[in-house]
C-alpha cells in the first residue's frame, strides 16, 4: 500500500477534543495524472485557527482549495476521499451553498473592479441575503469585522483599487465575511503584504475565530506560530503531522517536521 | 579622471563598433511612428484640398441636402450618411450579441483545444475578402431575404409598417446590415475572447468562492472586468462596418434616397464612391465624391472620439485598469 498511510498515525489527525467543523478523510487529489495529495486525513476544530505549513508545492494550498471545492473549477482534476462540513459530505451538497458557508481569501488581494460598497454587497446579493436587511448595515458590519471600517467609511463608493494592498486584502476578508461563512479559508493571505499590514491581518484572524472557524495556509512559520491553535505540516503532498501549534514547533514527533521547523530545508 | 575619459570615449567606441543599437532603434522606430502621423495628415490634407470646389459651392448644405444629381451638378450627402450609419448600426445590433456570446463560450466554457480550433476558424473568416462575402450575399442571402425573410417580416409586422414596409427586393439596408454583421463579428469574437481570457483567474474564483454560479461569475464579474476590451472589439467592428465597400455595394440596392423601411434599398458613402468615381467628370462631381470621403473620415473620427469618451466616463469608477 501507499507508504504515506503508514506515516500518518491516526491520533495525529485529532490533536484536541474540540468539536469538529470539517473533516477530511483519506483525500487524494490529482492534477491530470499528477497526484498532488496523498491520503490526507485532517480534522478542523470549530472556532479555532488551523494553520497549514510546508515548503512550496507541498500541497497545502491544493488541500485548502479542496475544502470549498474551488479546485473543481480547474480542468482535468480529480478528487478521492471524503470531506465533511458538520458531518455532511460537501461533495454531495450544492456547491454554491458550500461556498457560501465556507468563505475564501486568496493569496493576492483580488477585489472586484467596483466600489468598496459593491464589493462587499456582491456576496449577500447573489445569495439572496439582502431581503429585509439593510445593505448599508451589512457593509458596515463586515468592514468592522475586518477592521477596515475606520479607514474605508468615508470612501465606500470609491473604487476598491484606491485602497492600499493591505486594505484591499482586508476588504477581501470583509467581502468573504459579508455572507456569514461558518469557515474562512485563507490561502497565504499575507504573502503580498508588508509586515505592518500582515500584523493587522493576524490580529484580525485571532479576533475572528470566535465567530468562525479559520483555516490558513502560510509560508511563514512565525505566522503559524502566532495565530494558529493547531498546525499541520505538509510535505510532498502528504500530511506529515498535525498537532497543537506548540507541539509542532517545540516538540514535533516526526523527523521531517523538525527538519523543516529548524530550517534544515524548505 | 580615468572614469570621465572613459565616459567621453564610450559613445565614440560604441558607434564605431555599430553597437549603438539603442540609438539606432530609437531613430528608426521614431521614424515609423512619425510616418503614421504623416500619412494620416497627408490623407486629410488631400481630402480637404481635393474637395474644396464642392465645399465652396455647397457649404454645410452638402451635409443636409438629399439631392444627388450629376446632370444638374447638385450634390448632397445625407442619404449616404444615413445609409452608412443605419447599416453599421444594424450590423452591430446583430453582431455584438452574437460575437460577445460566442466569445464567452470560447473563453469560459469550451475546452481549450476546441476553443483554439474555433478561434482559428473565426480568424480565417475575418481574412475572407469582402468581395467573396458580397458574392455569397448576392447569390444566397438576397434570394433568401426576398423570398422568405422579408415577406415573413411583413406578415408579422404588416406590409405598411414603419420599419418593414414597402416592396421586397431582397437588397436593401437590412441585407447590407446582415452581411456587415457576418463580416464584423469575427473581429468582435476574437478581440472579445482575448479580453475575457485576460481577466485574472482570481476574479472568477473570488466570485465563485462567494457562492456565485458560473453564470453569475461570468456575467457579473468577468464581463464587466473585460468591458474595455469588449467595447474595443465593438468599435473595431464598427470601423470595419462603416468603411466596408464591396460587399455592401453589392447588396445595398444603390438607391440614393432616405427610407425608414429597413427593407428598402439605400446607399452608403463607401458604395457611392466606389460606384461613381470612374464616371465622375467635371469640376464638382469628383470633388463631391472626395468630400463624401472626408465625411466618412470625420464620421469615423467622431465615433471613435465618442468611444474614447465613453471609456473614460465608464472607467472613472471602479476601473479594471486603475
Amino acid at each position: 500500500m501507499d507508504p504515506s498511510s503508514l506515516q500518518q498515525s491516526p491520533t495525529a489527525a485529532t490533536p484536541q477534543a474540540a468539536p469538529i467543523k470539517m473533516r477530511a478523510s483519506n483525500v487524494n487529489f490529482y492534477y491530470g495524472k499528477f497526484q498532488a495529495l496523498h491520503n490526507i486525513s485532517l480534522d478542523i476544530a470549530t472556532n479555532k485557527v488551523t494553520a497549514m505549513i510546508g515548503p512550496s508545492g507541498c500541497g497545502k494550498s491544493t488541500f485548502l482549495r479542496n475544502l470549498n471545492r474551488i479546485n473543481e473549477t480547474l480542468r482535468d482534476t480529480r478528487i478521492e476521499g471524503e470531506i465533511t462540513l458538520d458531518g455532511e459530505d460537501i461533495l454531495d451538497k450544492d456547491v454554491t451553498e458550500i461556498r457560501r458557508r465556507i468563505g475564501m481569501v486568496f493569496q493576492r488581494p483580488n477585489p472586484f473592479p467596483k466600489s468598496i460598497f459593491e464589493n462587499i454587497i456582491y456576496g449577500p446579493k447573489i445569495n439572496g441575503m439582502l431581503k429585509g436587511r439593510n445593505a448599508a448595515e451589512i457593509v458596515e458590519k463586515s468592514l468592522r469585522r475586518a477592521a477596515l471600517w475606520d479607514e474605508a467609511k468615508d470612501k465606500l463608493h470609491e473604487s476598491a483599487y484606491a485602497l492600499s494592498g493591505g486594505q484591499q486584502q482586508r476588504l477581501c476578508i470583509a467581502r468573504a465575511l459579508a455572507v456569514d461563512p461558518e469557515v474562512l479559508l485563507l490561502d497565504e493571505p499575507c504573502s503580498a503584504l508588508d509586515p505592518i499590514a500582515t500584523a493587522k491581518i493576524e490580529d484580525l484572524l485571532v479576533g475572528l475565530k470566535d465567530q468562525c472557524t479559520i483555516v490558513i495556509v502560510t509560508h511563514n512559520m512565525q505566522q503559524a506560530a502566532r495565530v494558529a491553535d493547531t498546525t499541520g505540516f505538509f510535505l510532498l503532498g502528504k500530511l506529515i503531522e498535525h498537532d497543537k501549534t506548540d507541539v509542532i514547533f517545540k516538540n514535533p514527533s516526526k523527523r521531517e517536521t523538525e527538519d523543516y521547523i529548524t530550517g534544515r530545508f524548505g | 579622471m580615468s572614469t570621465s575619459a572613459a565616459a567621453v570615449a564610450k559613445p565614440k567606441l560604441a558607434s564605431k563598433r555599430l553597437v549603438g543599437g539603442d540609438q539606432v532603434a530609437q531613430v528608426f522606430t521614431c521614424f515609423f511612428a512619425v510616418l503614421i502621423l504623416a500619412v494620416t495628415a497627408f490623407l486629410v490634407y488631400e481630402l480637404w484640398i481635393s474637395s474644396s470646389p464642392s465645399k465652396e459651392r455647397f457649404g454645410f448644405g452638402f451635409l443636409t441636402s438629399r439631392l444627388w444629381n450629376p446632370v444638374t451638378d447638385q450634390y448632397g450627402a445625407l442619404p449616404y450618411i444615413y445609409g452608412t450609419v443605419l447599416t453599421s448600426f444594424l450590423a452591430l445590433v446583430i453582431a455584438v450579441p452574437l460575437g460577445v456570446g460566442a466569445a464567452i463560450y470560447l473563453s469560459e466554457l469550451a475546452l481549450p483545444k476546441w476553443s483554439n480550433a474555433l478561434t482559428f476558424l473565426v480568424e480565417l473568416l475575418a481574412a475572407v475578402p469582402s468581395v467573396i462575402f458580397g458574392l455569397l450575399a448576392i447569390f444566397t442571402l438576397v434570394p433568401i431575404m426576398r423570398d422568405y425573410v422579408q415577406p415573413g417580416l411583413q406578415k408579422v409586422f404588416g406590409n405598411e409598417s414603419f420599419l418593414f414596409g414597402g416592396p421586397t427586393f431582397g437588397v436593401g439596408y437590412l441585407t447590407a446590415g446582415l452581411i456587415l454583421a457576418v463580416m464584423t463579428f469575427p473581429f468582435i469574437i476574437s478581440v472579445s475572447r482575448e479580453a475575457l481570457m485576460a481577466v485574472p483567474r482570481e476574479q472568477r474564483e473570488a466570485a465563485l468562492a462567494l457562492g456565485a454560479t458560473q453564470w453569475e461569475s461570468t456575467w457579473q464579474i468577468v464581463l464587466p472586468y473585460a468591458k474595455l476590451g469588449i467595447l474595443g472589439s465593438v468599435f473595431l467592428g464598427l470601423a470595419r462596418a462603416l468603411g466596408e465597400t464591396m460587399a455592401v455595394t453589392m447588396v445595398i440596392g444603390n438607391d440614393p434616397g432616405i427610407h425608414a423601411s429597413l427593407l428598402s434599398p439605400g446607399y452608403t458613402i463607401a458604395s457611392v464612391i466606389a460606384n461613381e468615381f470612374s464616371e465622375a467628370g467635371g469640376k464638382y462631381y469628383p470633388s463631391a465624391l472626395v468630400e463624401l470621403g472626408l465625411v466618412l473620415f470625420a464620421l469615423t473620427m467622431i465615433i471613435n472620439g465618442v468611444a474614447q469618451l465613453l471609456i473614460v466616463l465608464t472607467t472613472k469608477k471602479g476601473s479594471a485598469k486603475a
